[in-house]
């Protein structure tokens, strides 16, 4: 890549409202693992603006389908949830790669650490896969997971499913929390409120869309992911 | 249309079972039995610890860099059996490895080139937001030229991003520990 190009694919100043600091004592674990001294500003380079390539040959057929995993549907609200990964423009980012895992619907997870006195569904594990096409949509079918408390704590984290999203550039790297519309487990959770601005928390709650799910089978959201950095073409 | 951001949350502790695949440490190959990548194969092994001087586990570790003629894997001419881009997770006791090639050097601002470098992100439980780091080579001469490692002052945390020198090889082993606060604190950047 020349680097004239380059150049001209430096990404405009972030926006420094959309995400957490990485200090929220009331989150505390972010006490000892927060970096103290200020991030150093990095000018964009062919090291920042390119990524690794995904495409549908990445994953198989069906897993963004986390209904089938066992010998019958897993115990929970059938759920479809769908969105489009895009950049600051709004123009859509082809080949990302999205990521989703999240608890059953008691509000458990399938993972050894997870050792909390909730029933382990045998037809869920939790977790799937999706490469985004031209339109950058993605989409999985799953069920609404339960809320569940912190072990330690006296709070509940509200039902949540969790997202990776890789994007083609270094930049375009996100982790998040994707939550449901009118949780009151939301004001009470110390990481949706780690993030200051409530315009910038709200963006992280799905919408409900009644024609969006499968009549009389299931429920839809929508969940769009704006990542920073600009897609190509 | 200028949209706004999506912000960050927690990885969690428990997303082993979503995010990783066998092989995802080895940058040198495509499949377990490919054939292997051009270039001087390297072990990249460190240790993340806290403010407390405590092993983080269970952070997830991902590296992304050029091939050994410093082409990233989305250009043309990149090395076809690289991969260029690594995820891992520490064991119990803070330490992550990737077995990877010495990166070439790539342009970087203007006419400056960069020296061989990696650049290293971690996420975590505790960590509401990555951690973006450079892993740089010890002993190598394009170091005092890099505009990167120049621009930082102060030489304590410059040297934070100089890898150490463990084992000359082959094949070679570097070592690259990462501490998220207080003393000997890792240099990280705002992309």
């Amino acid at each position: 890549m020349a680097n004239t190009e380059t150049e001209e694919r430096q990404y405009p100043a972030g926006d420094d409202t959309a995400d957490p600091p990485y200090l929220h004592a009331d989150y505390r674990s972010t006490v000892t693992k927060s970096p103290s001294r200020p991030l150093i500003p990095l000018d964009h380079t062919v090291s920042e603006l390119t990524g690794p390539v995904f495409d549908a040959d990445t994953v198989s057929v069906g897993e963004n389908d986390l209904l089938s995993d066992g010998e019958g549907l897993p115990l929970g609200e059938r759920i479809v949830v769908t969105g489009r990964v895009l950049d600051e423009d709004g123009k859509p980012y082809a080949g990302a790669l999205v990521e989703m895992w999240q608890a059953n619907a008691s509000g458990r997870y399938r993972h050894n650490a997870d050792g909390r006195d909730a029933p382990l569904d045998p037809n869920f594990v939790g977790a799937g896969r999706y490469v985004t096409g031209a339109d950058g949509a993605y989409s999985f079918e799953t069920i609404r997971p339960g809320a569940y408390p912190v072990p330690d704590s006296g709070w509940w984290r509200p039902a949540h499913l969790h997202f990776s999203v890789t994007g083609p550039s270094l930049m375009a790297r996100l982790v998040t929390q994707m939550y449901f519309p009118g949780d009151p487990l939301l004001e009470l959770d110390a990481i949706y409120m780690s993030i200051e601005d409530r315009a910038a928390r709200e963006r992280l709650i799905a919408r409900f869309d009644s024609d969006l799910g499968v009549r009389g089978v299931s429920l839809g959201y929508e969940f769009d992911i704006v990542l920073r950095g600009r897609a190509n073409g | 249309m200028a949209l706004k951001r999506t912000g960050s949350q927690t990885l969690g502790p428990f997303f082993n079972y979503a995010l990783r695949r066998e092989g995802d440490n080895d940058l040198t190959r495509r499949s377990p039995s490919g054939p292997q990548a051009d270039g001087e194969i390297v072990t990249l092994r460190g240790r993340v610890t806290d403010g407390a001087s405590a092993p983080c586990q269970n952070v997830l570790v991902e590296i992304w860099q050029a091939d050994a003629k410093g082409h990233h894997t989305d250009m043309d001419d990149s090395d076809a059996n690289f991969t260029g881009f690594g995820r891992t997770l520490t064991d119990d006791d803070g330490w992550y490895e990737f077995t990877t090639v010495i990166p070439g050097a790539v342009p970087g601002k203007g006419n400056a080139w960069q020296a061989p470098h990696i650049s290293l992100s971690l996420f975590s439980s505790g960590l509401l937001k990555r951690v973006t780091t450079r892993v740089y080579f010890p002993d190598e001469d394009a170091n005092k030229d890099d505009p990167v490692l120049s621009g930082i002052a102060n030489e304590t945390v410059r040297s934070t991003l100089i890898a150490r020198e463990v084992a000359p090889g082959p094949p070679r082993s570097i070592s690259f520990d990462v501490i998220l606060q207080g003393e000997g604190e890792t240099a990280f950047f705002d992309l």
